[in-house]
């Protein structure tokens, strides 16, 4: 039984929004549809990038931008990447050490997670009492430069009148090592996915101070990353893996596994941190039950097209490309909805015609969007400050 | 080519990058530094301003440094490669080594090309002196409960050395095992089933 399983490697990094493919390996999800899943853990987005491009892996848990900067070149290997599902919205939040926290507490911020506006206005107020006082630039560290994180930090400092290249310092480490950079100043504050931000908290006195969701709700953030030739040379494997993960979504969706999914994922060879700072992207305590990561509920697997370009886009306006660089339609084909449309509707999913995410919905609780076995509710989208 | 690039090798193990470093030297590279720490990495990337940048591929802050590399005013535009872009066997016999070059741009190709294959030869030399150390150390292992396995038969089959020797050996043959293996299994069983708290010693 075991010689007929056919081996596939995924990496990934130690974060809560590696589960999906943890559990499709772990639960049987990806042996049920005939493959060996083997994950291997890697330390860098670089080495998950250059390995998955040169086919020491076949798979990858990947930031949702890096097929994005694959296909404009901006890798070191030229091997285009595909996004055929999202792994899941959301995820990341800010975390701010202990002595930032008290200056935005002395500024008017009486709760944490806040909200982005008041605490952007806050957080400007102490960047300027500190440039008034001579004191150094603020570093804040995000896990890559080509990362959501990167781009919503970014994005919700320049709401706030914050320049994130002149006002404050965007340092880059991995992960694991934020909440020690934290705790030993050499960052006031990060923006990565959890659980590092619950594990900083516990052990550095900060605070979590804003949630992703609460700067764009049921974003993008990881991707299933897969080299370009997948579709036309393996395309039974590709069936069967996107099969796999979306079993492993929706179980990871379902609140009733959630004390084994925590059991599973602090592993010691998986995230190797207790359940207790696992616990709080799940059960509503960051952000409202369901909204903080999504597994897969609200099309959280939809890799839209639209949100390739927004990447693209960022890319621009933060100078990682030329103003003439880039070209919208490249990017768009990273990103593969009509992969994981067919792959739904084999399960009797409906899932949304249209590539791109429809346009926020203005204070409501969703929209209702045509899908290929009806109507598909998705959840409120967009921005805190309703940009785009 | 002319020897006279800046080199820097980046890498935690201190032993790694040193050997690294002596080929280098011995290749005739004299300006060849080593960072086992990033801390105060962009100063020490402007003190050197490395043509070449060396990393082990596990170093988990291989997304920092293309950061600071991005960043960096000190060279004018260092971008990120694997020597020459369409050079894919070279890359594959990189990474399977575990290491990976970041050069500047501007830096043409057969400059860069011995400097890595240096590197990764000397990669490959470390695993393979690493792998030879496990090996020897696990021979040593395996001698000493093959030892103490002998002993067990000797004593409760009343097998003498050499047919206690032959029958492990055998026994391994058909299990398609190590006969270091089959030893620690029959210790194993005999600590289980007699009580046997064997040190290999005659009792």
């Amino acid at each position: 039984m075991i010689s007929a399983l056919k081996p596939l490697r995924l990496g990934f990094i130690p974060l809560m929004d590696a589960a999906i493919p943890i559990v499709a390996a772990r639960k049987g999800f990806a042996a049920a549809h005939g493959i060996d899943l083997r994950l291997v853990r890697e330390t860098s987005w670089a080495n998950i990038r250059d390995r998955l491009a040169i086919g020491h892996l076949d798979a990858a848990h990947l930031l949702a931008p890096m097929p994005v900067a694959a296909a404009l070149g901006l890798a070191p290997l030229d091997t285009p990447l595909i996004a055929p599902m999202a792994l899941g919205a959301g995820g990341n939040a800010i975390t701010f050490s202990a002595d930032l926290t008290n200056a935005l507490r002395e500024a008017g911020i009486v709760r944490f997670p806040a909200e982005p506006s008041a605490l952007g206005r806050a957080l400007r107020a102490v960047i300027e009492a500190r440039v008034a006082a001579r004191k150094e630039r603020l570093i804040f560290g995000v896990v890559h430069p080509y990362s959501a994180h990167n781009y919503e930090l970014r994005y919700w400092l320049a709401a706030s009148g914050i320049d994130p290249d002149c006002d404050i310092e965007i340092a880059i480490l991995p992960p694991p090592f934020m909440p020690d950079a934290l705790a030993s100043r050499k960052i006031d504050g990060f923006c990565v996915g959890e659980p590092w931000n619950s594990v900083a908290c516990r052990h550095s006195g900060g605070a979590i101070v804003l949630t992703k969701s609460a700067i764009w709700r049921a974003s993008p953030e990881k991707v299933l990353a897969l080299r370009e030739d997948w579709p036309d040379e393996r395309p039974g494997d590709l069936a069967a893996l996107l099969q796999a993960m979306l079993d492993a979504a929706f179980w990871c969706e379902d609140a009733a596994n959630r004390t084994e999914l925590v059991q599973m994922l602090s592993a010691s060879d998986m995230l190797d941190q207790p359940p207790e700072v696992l616990l709080p992207s799940l059960d509503g305590t960051l952000d409202g039950p369901g909204r903080f990561l999504t597994y897969a509920t609200g099309m959280a697997n939809f890799p839209w097209k639209s949100d390739a370009e927004w990447f693209l886009g960022q890319m621009r306006r933060w100078g990682q490309i030329g103003p003439g660089q880039g070209d919208p339609a490249g990017v768009r084909a990273a990103f593969r909805p009509d992969l994981l449309r067919e792959a739904l509707l084999a399960r009797g999913v409906s899932a949304p015609l249209a590539d791109d995410r429809p346009a926020a919905a203005e204070g409501g609780a969703g929209l209702i969007v045509p899908g290929t076995l009806g109507d598909v509710r998705l959840p409120r989208f967009g921005f805190f400050d309703a940009g785009c | 080519m002319s020897p006279d690039l800046s080199i820097l090798i980046l890498d935690e193990n201190r032993i790694r990058a040193a050997i690294i470093e002596t080929g280098l030297r011995e290749a005739g590279h004299t300006r060849v530094s080593i960072v086992s720490d990033m801390n105060g990495i962009v100063r020490r990337i402007a003190e050197t301003a490395p043509d070449v940048i060396v990393i082990d591929l596990e170093n988990p802050n291989r997304d920092q440094l293309e950061h600071v590399l991005q960043m960096s005013r000190v060279v004018e535009r260092p971008i990120a490669m694997f020597v020459d872009r369409s050079d894919t066997e070279m890359m594959a016999s990189a990474i399977e080594a575990g290491v990976s070059a970041y050069v500047v741009d501007g830096l043409r190709q057969d400059r860069v090309k011995p400097i890595l294959d240096m590197a990764i030869a000397r990669f490959n030399a470390y695993s393979r002196l690493k792998s030879e150390l496990e090996d020897t150390r696990r021979a040593l292992e395996d001698r000493k409960v093959i030892d103490r396995a002998k002993a067990i038969l000797i004593r409760t089959r009343g097998l003498t050395e050499d047919e206690a020797h032959h029958l492990l050996r055998r026994t391994a043959m058909q299990q398609s095992a190590r006969m270091g293996d089959v030893a620690r299994a029959l210790v194993a069983s005999a600590e289980l089933l007699l009580g046997e708290k064997s040190t290999g010693d005659e009792p």
